[in-house]
This record gives structure tokens, C-alpha cells and sequence, in this order.
């Protein structure tokens, strides 16, 4: 029985518990609502509660338990012989696993029945022909443990299936007699129903926490490992970058400063570019644009945030970077070798965050009281006067904010490095040459076809960890300004 | 209301500083003050008094056309300052502010330090030639603002870090350092607590002996304690205009006395 069938039968139940229940509590108090202690719906809700929740709660744990569960036992049973040598037992188990799906597929399709795939002495030869018959992918000539390891495997999950949907149905259907029973006029469905919702709440929050936990670790964990295989001081303070895929080890030199600084300096130029234009555009619409004009230029500006990375990208590689080779290029001040540098990616990536700066900033200038510009105008300063020094003053820290969000934006840039800055890894000074970024490197490290065991793939963690606790640093510096300045009103 | 003597005592005729003739305001479609005049004189404390909405905060604040940072409003009629038009053309709203002082209802320093924010005004204006003499603007305005003994160690000190009564009186030196001819006060004691607001009030009768002072109010008592004419806004019309111990013994119009007995408002 497919999982679909079981949460509409879930569900199924829960609505009818939903009726039995508001029917039982009008019965109660004689059919006058007025004598219940909540409103109907709630005692129907309480029992739709006590019967979709367990039910789906086991549902899920068992669906994540099952599979850890089967792998171990049937692990089990493959002999150490099976495992071939520079194999792995886990290599094994994904054959076993692949051939399992492939004889559920083969059935599926009519190409196997049931009795033969679960033959204990089927022919090996011959089951490898109708798998292949059957278009199944099968790597290598299955071997006589693996197809005992695949039977298993499979009846293994199907018994496990079938208990967990009379489990579940169990559970609903004791859930649901559990809420029917307590039904009485006497009882606190609203109570219970809102405390259940507001667990489910508190679910739907700690969702997201545990992701970015769990993310957090798997970093974690993978950067542990390349720290086995590759010396963390040379990772942090050699300063070249030159990883070789053929090579183990090493032969790699595999530093992270050239990385770091290119980040940095494309950072920088990003922020030069967008911090004043940004700022200045948000003084313009907050203080001294009409408000027709401001209702139509600020989505605009906002349109710009919209715009995918990609097609950033694009735009620095196909317009900016021919526009300052034709400039700072051979033919002109002959500084510039090739369309992709700093420059071309800091320029574009500074237009893509002026939105950012501008809209944040012009939440904060607008916060800024107008008492405050009222006192200025009152003791006879001009708007500049009382911009340049009442209106920004008071709004810095929350600029600041603004400016290191933006900043921890720029870092993390991907695109736009990919197709603007080139992919070599360089400590320059120069902006008009190529330089690469942390995150670039992440994508180049990871798309090649390297064993994902080496210290080449793995330093991609580590790369990624280090930008983590940058950007993380960053937001952290930033809340801790943005939330400093909103005590200063309130 | 034990001041009234005292009040009364300095009823004598002063030479005229703010004329105001027909004056009309308009919020977009909202007639909201309705053919007003009156004469502010000099080195007097005028207060106006009425219930909420009735426009004498609106009508304060086209004496220094402060209602022209309010894109809405259309201001109509003379206001003559020393007999010049405030809304003639060749005259600069900058300019005129800073002869015409602004102290706000809620106190409102500016996020920097006390000394800064009484230098804040002489700086725009270019008062002070050198430091020296900024400082002794600075000492002198908080002197006048009756706060100086209170601050003079912590001038560095942020303005925001104070209580709300030294808040405002920092806001009235702050007003007083560009040394105008009259002083505005929109509800300046509403956010304060009784023992501050007698300090602004004794601060505001000390005031009148330099400026001419208009002061709008909530509290008729605060019109009595501190002013010597009392004009009664009611709907946007000026409703009555005289002598403070006039207005509340003995007014002229109905409404005047319903809204001192308390009966509307």
C-alpha cells in the first residue's frame, strides 16, 4: 500500500472523528452549545488532533528509522568474502540495494513474478539476464550473496511496510477513541486544541533550526576530515592555491589566503561601488523625493534585488568586462589583460546590491523621528543642514547594519565571481586582473569528477565552514548594531 | 491659582511684535484655522488655550512657518514680524526660524552631546567666531535654560541620557542659543512630570524678560500661572483674545467661560 493511501486514510479517519466528536459533545449538554465549555468545534478538532498527530508522528519516525533498521540486518548477512578487496561493505550494500530496486521494478514491469525473485535457489546467471531484459541497471554480474542480501533486503522493507500501516491505522483509530471518550461538556477542548496548535508551531520553528544545525555539522564533520588529511596550518596560511586532481595529498597545495583576499577585494569594490550610490539613492527617496515619485522609484530600485545572480553574471561578462577591456585594455591604458577581473565582477556586484543598501536605509532614515528633524527645521537649519547632521547621525548604526548585510552578500557571491573574476587564484593588487573567490573555488572543487575521499573535494568543506563563520560573524556584528540602534527610540 | 495677583500686576501696554491679520490655514480641504488675528506682544508670555484640534498648535506653527515642511497645508493672510511680512518671498523660512525659536511638546534632543546640541544652532548660523566664544554661548544658553548646574560636568555627556524635565529644558537652551526675538512653545510641560513642569514654568516666566514668549497649553492653570495675555482657540476661530486675569474671571464670550468651567473641551 503506497504511503499516499495511508495519510488519506489518516486523514480519512480524522475527519470522521472530527464529526463523531462535535456530535458527542452537542449531545452531551442535551444539544445546546451554550452548555459546553467550548465552542463544537473545538471538541471535533480536539479529537481530529488526537488522531492525525500520533499517527503522522509515527509515520515519520518510522519512515526515518525502517531503513537504518533493514541496512544493519542485511548488512549483516553479506560475509567478509563478498567484500571484494579496495571495495567496501557500503560499496556492496549500494549494489545490493540497486539490485533490490531492480527485481521490484523487473516484477513491476511482468519481466520476474514474486516466487521466482524470492527463490532462494534461483539462477544467478539467468536473474542477471532478466534484470538486464528488464532495463534495469545492473553494474556487474550479481553474485550469490548479493541476490540473498537483495531477497532479504526487499522482504525485509515490504514486512516492515505492512507493520508500520497497521501500526499507524492503529494509532489513529486508539487516537481518535482516546479523544472521542474524553468528549463531554465538562471538558477543555479549547484549552487542549490551542496548547496542540501551539506545539505544532513550535515544530514548524524547530524545523528550521534543526536544518541549519544539521548543516552546520555536516560542515563540521566533513572539515574534520580534511583536517585529517591535509594540515590545517597550511590550509590557513599557505599562500598558494593549486590543487591537482590526479595526485593524493601531497601534491596539493591547497592555502586559503589567495582565495580569502580575492573575496575580499572583490568585496570591497562591490562595496565602494554600491555603499554610496545605495545611500545616497535612500536619502534621496526618504527625504527629499514627492511621494509620486517616490512610489514609483523605490519598487524599481527594488526590481534590481529580484534579478537572478546568473544574469548578473552575464551582464559582467558580456557588456561590463568588454566595456573596461575596451577602456583600461591594450587599447587603451593597456592595464587590463582580459574581460574578467576584480573590477568587472566588483562593479556588477555593487550594482546588484544597491537595492539592499538603499532599501534598508531608507527603513532606518524613515524610523529616524520627525521630531528630530522638526527641533532642526525649529532652530533654523536647512534640510541638508538637518540630513547631514541630525537625520544621518541618528541613523548610522543602522546604516552600518545595512552596509555589513550587504557585505555579507558580497561574500557569499557565487555567480557573478564564476563569470566575472575568472577562476585563477591570484595575490594581487591589481583589480584590472583575474582573481577568484572562496566560493567560486567551492564550485570548481566540488563539479570536477574528483573522489569525494580526497583532500581536493574535501577542502570544499573547509572552504565553506571558513566562509560560514565569516558571513556568520558578519550578520551577527550587524543585528548586534541594527538592534543597539532601535533601543535608542523606543 | 495663587499666581493670579502677580499675573495681573504686569498688565501694561507693550510695543506689538507678532501682527497677525485674517490669518487662514488649510490642511488639503480642511479649513482648519478661520480668520484669526492676533497681536503678539513683546516681552510678554501669550498663551493659547482650547480643546484638542481646535488649531492653536497649527496656528503656532505658521508663526514660523513651520507648516511649510507640511506639503498639505496652504497658509493665507499677514503675519508681521516687526512689520515685515514672515511669508513674503524675498523672506528665507531659515532664516526667519532662527529669529523665531521652536520648543516642542515632547522633548526632542538630538542624538549627540549636550554641548553639541546647544552648539548645534550657533554653528548653523556662524554665531561664534571661535571656540571660545562658542563655549560662552553654550554656558550662557544653558544658564538661561536653567540647567547649566545640572550638566556643567557632563557636557560630553549624550543630550538623550537626561530626564525628560532637563530633556526640555536642554530643548529651550538649544532655542535660546540662536538668540531669537520670540520663543515658541508647542504644550512644552505635556510630557513632563509636576516637579519638572514647575521648573519650565519659572524657567519661561524668567524668559519673558528677553523674548516674547507664546506658549500653547492643555493646562488652563499653566495659562494662568505663567502667561499675561490668554487668546481661546474653539473649532479653528479665535474665540477671545485678552488679558489672562480677564479671560478667566470674568471672559466675555459663553464659550470662553464653559471651556474654563469646564463644561466643553
Amino acid at each position: 500500500m503506497p504511503i499516499l493511501w495511508l495519510i488519506l486514510i489518516v486523514f480519512a479517519i480524522a475527519a470522521v472523528g472530527f464529526f463523531l466528536g462535535r456530535s458527542r459533545a452537542l449531545h452531551s449538554s442535551g444539544g445546546d452549545s451554550r452548555g459546553l465549555h467550548s465552542l463544537p468545534f473545538y471538541y471535533g478538532a480536539n479529537v481530529a488532533l488526537k488522531t492525525a498527530v500520533p499517527a503522522f508522528g509515527l509515520m515519520i519516525i518510522w519512515l526515518l528509522v525502517q531503513p537504518l533498521y533493514v541496512n544493519s540486518q542485511v548488512s549483516e548477512m553479506i560475509p567478509d568474502s563478498a567484500v571484494k578487496e579496495g571495495s567496501s561493505r557500503s560499496l556492496v550494500m549500494a549494489e545490493v540495494r540497486r539490485t533490490a530496486s531492480g527485481l521490484n521494478n523487473a516484477i513491476a514491469q511482468g519481466h520476474l513474478t514474486e516466487d521466482m525473485v524470492n527463490n532462494a535457489r534461483a539462477d544467478i546467471t539467468d536473474m542477471t539476464q532478466r534484470l538486464k531484459d528488464a532495463g534495469q541497471v545492473v553494474t556487474a554480474e550479481i553474485t550469490q550473496p548479493v541476490l540473498r542480501a537483495a531477497q532479504s533486503y526487499r522482504t525485509l522493507t515490504s514486512t516492515g511496510y505492512s507493520i508500520m500501516n497497521v501500526g499507524v491505522i492503529l494509532v489513529a483509530l486508539l487516537g481518535a477513541g482516546a479523544g472521542w471518550l474524553q468528549t463531554s461538556s465538562e471538558y477543555r477542548a479549547r484549552n487542549v486544541v490551542e496548547q496542540g496548535v501551539s506545539v505544532l508551531l513550535f515544530g514548524a520553528a524547530s524545523i528550521a533550526i534543526l536544518t541549519t544545525i544539521g548543516i552546520v555539522l555536516s560542515l563540521v564533520f566533513n572539515t574534520w576530515e580534511f583536517f585529517k588529511l591535509y594540515p590545517a596550518t597550511e590550509f590557513f596560511f599557505g599562500t598558494t592555491w593549486a590543487p591537482s586532481f590526479s595526485g593524493r595529498g601531497g601534491s596539493s597545495s591547497l592555502g586559503i589566503i589567495p582565495l580569502l583576499w580575492g573575496t575580499f577585494y572583490i568585496s570591497l569594490v562591490a562595496l565602494l561601488v554600491a555603499v554610496p550610490i545605495g545611500l545616497f539613492a535612500a536619502i534621496y527617496l526618504s527625504e527629499y523625493a514627492s511621494p509620486r515619485v517616490r512610489s514609483f522609484a523605490k519598487p524599481m530600485l527594488e526590481v534590481l534585488a529580484g534579478i537572478p545572480t546568473i544574469v548578473y553574471g552575464l551582464f559582467a561578462l558580456l557588456t561590463v568586462g568588454p566595456l573596461l577591456l575596451g577602456v583600461f585594455g591594450d587599447e587603451g591604458l593597456g592595464w587590463m589583460k582580459a574581460g574578467t577581473a576584480v573590477m568587472t565582477a566588483g562593479l556588477v556586484m555593487g550594482i546588484m546590491l544597491i537595492p539592499f543598501v538603499s532599501s534598508l536605509s531608507d527603513d532606518i532614515i524613515n524610523a529616524v523621528p520627525q521630531a528630530m528633524r522638526d527641533g532642526s527645521y525649529g532652530l533654523g537649519a536647512t534640510q541638508s543642514e538637518t540630513i547631514r547632521q541630525v537625520v544621518l547621525p541618528a541613523a548610522l548604526p543602522g546604516i552600518v547594519g545595512a552596509i555589513l548585510l550587504a557585505a555579507s552578500r558580497a561574500i557569499g557571491e557565487t555567480m557573478i565571481v564564476v563569470l566575472g573574476a575568472g577562476a585563477a587564484a591570484r595575490l594581487s593588487l591589481n583589480p584590472f586582473e583575474a582573481m577568484t573567490t572562496v566560493t567560486a573555488k567551492i564550485v570548481s572543487q566540488l563539479t570536477g569528477d574528483a573522489d569525494f575521499a580526497s583532500p581536493e573535494a574535501l577542502v570544499a568543506f573547509a572552504l565553506g565552514m571558513t566562509l560560514f563563520i565569516l558571513t556568520l560573524g558578519l550578520n551577527i556584528f550587524a543585528l548586534y548594531i541594527v538592534r543597539k540602534y532601535r533601543e535608542q527610540y523606543e | 491659582m495663587n499666581d493670579m495677583s502677580r499675573v495681573e500686576r504686569q498688565v501694561d501696554t507693550k510695543e506689538i511684535k507678532l501682527e497677525c491679520r485674517d490669518c487662514q490655514v488649510y490642511y488639503g480641504d480642511n479649513h482648519a484655522i478661520k480668520d484669526v488675528n492676533v497681536d503678539i506682544e513683546d516681552k510678554t508670555v501669550t498663551a493659547f488655550i482650547g480643546p484638542s484640534g481646535c488649531g492653536k498648535s497649527t496656528f503656532l506653527r505658521c508663526l514660523n512657518r513651520m507648516n511649510d515642511t507640511i506639503d498639505i497645508a496652504r497658509v493665507e493672510g499677514s503675519f508681521k514680524l516687526d512689520g515685515e511680512d514672515i511669508y513674503d518671498k524675498r523672506v528665507d523660512p531659515v532664516q526667519l526660524r532662527a529669529k523665531v525659536g521652536m520648543v516642542f511638546q515632547k522633548p526632542n534632543p538630538f542624538p549627540k552631546s549636550i554641548y553639541d546640541n546647544v552648539a548645534y544652532g550657533p554653528r548653523i548660523h556662524g554665531l561664534a567666531k571661535n571656540k571660545a566664544e562658542l563655549d560662552e554661548i553654550v554656558e550662557k544658553s544653558l544658564r538661561r535654560g536653567a540647567i547649566w548646574e545640572e550638566v556643567k560636568d557632563r557636557l560630553h555627556a549624550p543630550g538623550t541620557g537626561l530626564s525628560g524635565g532637563q530633556q526640555q529644558r536642554l530643548c529651550i537652551a538649544r532655542a535660546v542659543a540662536t538668540e531669537p526675538e520670540v520663543l515658541l512653545m508647542d504644550e512644552p510641560c505635556s510630557a513632563l512630570d509636576p516637579i519638572a513642569t514647575a521648573q519650565v514654568e519659572e524657567l519661561i516666566d524668567d524668559l519673558r524678560s528677553r523674548y516674547s514668549v507664546v506658549i500653547v497649553t492643555h493646562s488652563m492653570q499653566q495659562a494662568a500661572r505663567v502667561s499675561q495675555k490668554t487668546a481661546f482657540f474653539h473649532l479653528g476661530n479665535l474665540v477671545e483674545f485678552g488679558e489672562t486675569g480677564q479671560i478667566f474671571t470674568n471672559p466675555e464670550d459663553p464659550r470662553t467661560e464653559s471651556y474654563i468651567t469646564g463644561r466643553i473641551g
